[in-house]
């Protein structure tokens, strides 16, 4: 699948002996596997088992104990993923509308905002603000991020919570239109997500 | 439109519609009020101590301000999606900076002029002092961000955040009581602009450093 899509420089994402600990307890280590372009790697694993941290890890946010984690072909991982993870990231009083654009803003390439927003079925939100919006609209507006910057990796945690089965086709079809266009996913699940993953990974087993 | 610019924007939007300048404008007024009341009203001896408790009420006013400044923004997620931005986080600290300055800095450095008139201080020095707490604004705010930024994920953080940037008050506190008595404005105007550059370019780097560490 490589150099079909938006992203034709073969992103890929290399991991070894990634050793991660919490508040002083190793809770996974030697964790190593590869995602290449087009790639979507499934994380499983308990609760506490470290989904969340290796995520984290992956995104830059936390460092890891011991092991490495290489994205081949990106000068600046940061800013090439975007991270959704349990806090959606949203200001309870700020519209719709003026979080899509303060998010164009910040990832620095503006897509088409409207268009990211309907995509998520948040058509005619733009003036709503998140307090009144349920859980799950909160998560689309959270996933809306993914279409408003477009960048070439994923990561992604627990991204189908208190979503509706609507919801959930719409983020199989939002991953595998990812991994199309030489996108990478990795996601944190309890649930398979729809998309048959390319690896899947049990963490703290 | 820019990181910056964004990030601007919707700080100054937040701090209006979250009631803005108006609870510490409250504050400042209500504290510089009970002045009189505790002092006395004998004219000479308030134009003589007052000035300078303006400069009093208002660094305790922007310092009840800073403690929700990156506390929300860890908590609701959007301190990982700044880590994302294309603009280094130093830079969008100051964003933030400047947006407060301008919700709150300044319209409470403009409340100084009724404040200090109210305290007797001869009408002729007022501009100086309201440009010195303008300046001083900027100080406090710029060693704000490094309490704000430490204590972030610390519930009720608040006295803490005191604890930790009140002793760098002191340098614009004692300046700043200089143009408000009215000795050698124009040496204090200097050093207050000083302290505010110095605030505001050493601010951002360190709470950025903090903040990246919050996000463990």
């Amino acid at each position: 699948m490589s150099g079909v899509g938006p992203f034709q420089d073969n992103p890929c994402l290399r991991v070894d002996g990634l050793a991660i600990a919490r508040g002083g307890r190793v809770l996974f280590s030697g964790l190593s596997f590869a995602a290449e372009a087009g790639e979507y790697v499934e994380v499983r694993g308990a609760n506490g088992a470290g989904k969340t941290s290796l995520i984290r890890a992956l995104a830059g946010y936390l460092p890891p104990r011991a092991g490495t984690i290489v994205f081949e072909r990106i000068a600046e991982p940061a800013l090439a993923l975007h991270y959704v993870g349990h806090a959606n990231g949203l200001k309870s009083n700020v519209s719709v509308a003026s979080h899509a654009r303060y998010w164009s803003g910040l990832f620095g390439r503006a897509g088409d905002e409207e268009a990211a927003l309907a995509r998520l079925g948040l058509g005619g939100f733009g003036a709503r603000l998140p307090r009144t919006l349920s859980q799950g609209q909160a998560r689309r507006l959270a996933l809306s991020r993914l279409l408003i910057a477009p960048r070439p990796i994923w990561l992604l945690d627990e991204p189908a919570a208190a979503l509706d089965a609507q919801g959930r086709e719409m983020l199989a079809g939002l991953i595998d239109a990812h991994r199309a266009d030489g996108g990478i996913v990795v996601a944190a699940v309890h649930e398979p997500l729809g998309p048959a993953p390319s690896l899947a990974l049990t963490v703290g087993a | 439109m820019n990181a910056f610019s964004v990030t601007f924007r919707r700080d100054f939007a937040m701090m209006w519609s979250g009631g803005g300048a108006l609870a510490p404008l409250g504050y400042f007024f209500g504290a510089t009020m009970l002045v009189p009341l505790a002092m006395g009203p004998e004219r000479d001896l308030l134009a003589a101590a007052g000035p300078p408790l303006v400069w009093i009420a208002a660094a305790l006013a922007v310092l009840a301000t800073l403690e929700r400044l990156f506390q929300a923004d860890l908590e609701d997620g959007s301190l990982d999606q700044m880590l994302l931005s294309r603009a280094p986080l130093e830079w969008i600290v100051l964003a933030k900076a400047c947006a407060l300055w301008c919700a709150i800095g300044l319209p409470l450095a403009l409340a100084g002029a009724p404040a200090a008139i109210a305290l007797q201080a001869p009408v002729e020095r007022v501009p100086a002092i309201v440009a010195s707490l303008a300046l001083g604004m900027a100080a406090f705010i710029g060693v704000g961000l490094v309490g704000a930024a430490i204590t972030a994920g610390v519930k009720r953080g608040g006295v803490l955040i005191a604890l930790i940037v009140l002793p760098f008050f002191a340098p614009p506190i004692i300046f700043g009581s200089a143009v408000a008595s009215g000795e050698d404005v124009g040496a204090a105007l200097l050093i207050l602009a000083g302290c505010a550059l110095g605030g505001l370019a050493l601010g951002p780097i360190a709470a950025a450093a903090a903040l990246r560490l919050q996000a463990e």
